[in-house]
């Protein structure tokens, strides 16, 4: 399978199969597809399927005569059949098998995002934990509780040595004493068991300060630090709790100024490394490159914004009629990070970031995010639950901290998932890349984990050809 | 005059003989939160 795509200028071909991404001129982007066409009429399939020793020349004629090619085309035929003799183009789908041994491989838990408080400062309008309560009461997770999370994720880890806890909420700095304490308690264990554990917290900011800032550098591997952009749209997205927006709270600043400076200084003082500034755009703020810009103008160098996660009533949520809008200003980015590399003002947008060389294998690829299985939310009084997204859903509780899992049918269930159980992605050309996407939006907008999200999938597929064109520029440079 | 560029690229059927160690990071706790991307995670053999 390949897919073949126009792209700030680069003609560009995906082998879907085999990861191969080829840059090529008009001519080859006009006859790969027509070469396709004619292997397929002759042999049933354009793969390579025998020996090609000395084959390449006389096909390579063969098809040239066919399609009444000129010595340049010609020349074009011998290079694409080279290719596919290589297994680098018009590969077919070996997975489906592995995929389904995959199934019923043992798997150990190797990552959990603690919601150590259910209770936010702010009240984000679009905020799927229902502004930090998760639809519940507020609740704060005690040292007890999360002592125990980091033992049962020691205890079913296996042998993971890299541990994953995310601090998250809710607002985890409203429980700064229980995250210091379970960090102390979490490197206490790393000896005896032979783990390490790569702490990371997604925060709002409005709370930090030196001291924090001082142990957040210290002890973790990432700070996620939440901004939507532009002063207007993050004020107007992200007010304070008390309802205000644009005015402080103490007499200050609005949420935009308080957190700018300390997000500044963050960046600064991890050396402009392991954080991410991260947004969310709404159909309120469908021009979000302007505020990926405006982060960038800032001074920020590793920026994440990222489309509304919200039901389809909501008036926030991305609709059909947006995708053709959100493509365009995906592209405008992807040209801006261009104009910014060139001009020595380079900056990351998180979901243009891709690893061609060194990236996931496809055991990975075919599994996923892991949620339900390898990955686990867990609430302040210790409830388990596939993923943070799910979490206050009470159909998918799947047991408890203490007692570890006990609805192994709600595991069974995401292990077996990946992209064959989703009818969806078995044509789709960004299935290794996205995995099938996220489970949790597949069960908000459909009710079954094993269906696609499509609003999602096409910001997705678009996304990727935006970052592989990234990569055909970088290579160029 | 060479008419396809290839970049490079990890082999995905390669991947498949020595891959699946599980190592890797679990790609919705980096960043993201929302909308999972496998593809710009980093496998962790291949760091080493």
């Amino acid at each position: 399978m390949i897919h073949a795509y126009q792209n700030n200028g680069y003609h560009i071909v995906l082998d879907v199969n085999s990861g191969a991404v080829h840059v090529v001129d008009e001519l080859a982007y006009d006859l790969i597809p027509r070469i396709e066409e004619q292997l397929t009429e002759r042999f049933g399939t354009a793969a390579q399927t025998e020996d090609p020793e000395d084959q390449i020349p006389a096909l390579t004629q063969e098809l040239a005569d066919a399609l009444g090619a000129d010595d340049e085309s010609t020349e074009v035929i011998g290079e694409i059949l080279g290719l596919r003799a290589e297994g680098r183009l018009y590969t077919e789908d070996p997975y489906r098998q592995y995929a389904t041994a995959f199934r019923h491989r043992q798997t150990v838990v190797k990552a959990l995002c603690l919601n150590v408080a259910h209770e936010c400062n702010l009240a984000c309008r679009y905020c799927f934990a229902g502004e930090g309560e998760y639809h519940g009461e507020r609740a704060l997770m005690s040292a007890e509780v999360g002592r125990a999370a980091l033992d049962f994720l020691v205890r079913n880890s296996g042998n993971r040595r890299n541990l994953e806890v995310d601090f998250f909420g809710g607002e985890p700095l409203l429980n700064w004493d229980v995250v210091k304490e379970l960090v102390r308690y979490g490197r206490s264990l790393e000896k005896d068991h032979d783990k390490h554990f790569r702490f990371t917290i997604t925060t709002n900011g409005t709370l930090l300060n030196e001291e924090i800032l001082e142990f957040v550098n210290r002890e973790m591997d990432n700070i996620v630090l939440s901004i939507d952009g532009r002063k207007e749209v993050n004020d107007r997205m992200r007010p304070w709790r008390s309802g205000k927006g644009q005015e402080s709270v103490d007499g200050a600043a609005s949420v935009y100024e308080r957190i700018v400076p300390k997000y500044l200084a963050v960046a600064r003082s991890r050396n402009e490394e392991r954080y991410f500034v991260r947004g969310t755009f709404t159909h309120e703020n469908l021009d979000f490159s302007e505020d990926v810009k405006h982060l960038a103008d800032l001074g920020f160098t590793r920026i994440s914004v990222e489309p509304v996660v919200a039901a389809p009533e909501s008036p926030w949520a991305i609709r059909e009629e947006d995708i053709p809008v959100l493509s365009a200003e995906y592209d405008k980015l992807a040209g801006m990070i261009l104009q910014y590399r060139r001009e020595g003002r380079p900056f990351h947008f998180f979901h243009f970031d891709i690893d061609l060389e060194g990236g996931p294998c496809v055991a990975k690829r075919l599994s996923g995010c892991g949620s339900g299985c390898e990955y686990l939310g867990v609430t302040p009084w210790g409830d388990l639950y596939p993923c943070h997204q799910f979490v206050g859903n009470e159909r998918f509780v799947m047991g408890n901290v203490f007692d570890g899992i006990t609805r192994e049918d709600i595991r069974e269930q995401f292990l077996a998932s990946n992209v064959y159980t989703r009818e969806e992605c078995t044509g789709c050309f960004a299935r290794y890349y996205c995995s099938g996407g996220c489970a949790a939006n597949a069960w908000n907008f459909n009710g079954d984990i094993n269906t696609v999200y499509r609003e999602g999938c096409a910001l997705q597929k678009k996304r990727i050809e935006c970052a592989i064109m990234l990569k055909a520029a970088e290579a160029e440079e | 005059m060479k008419h396809i560029k290839t970049l490079n690229t990890r082999d995905l059927q390669e991947s498949m003989k020595k891959g699946g160690c599980g190592e890797c990071q679990t790609s919705c706790q980096s960043a993201c939160k929302t909308s999972c991307t496998v593809g710009n995670q980093s496998c962790e053999q291949l760091k080493k």
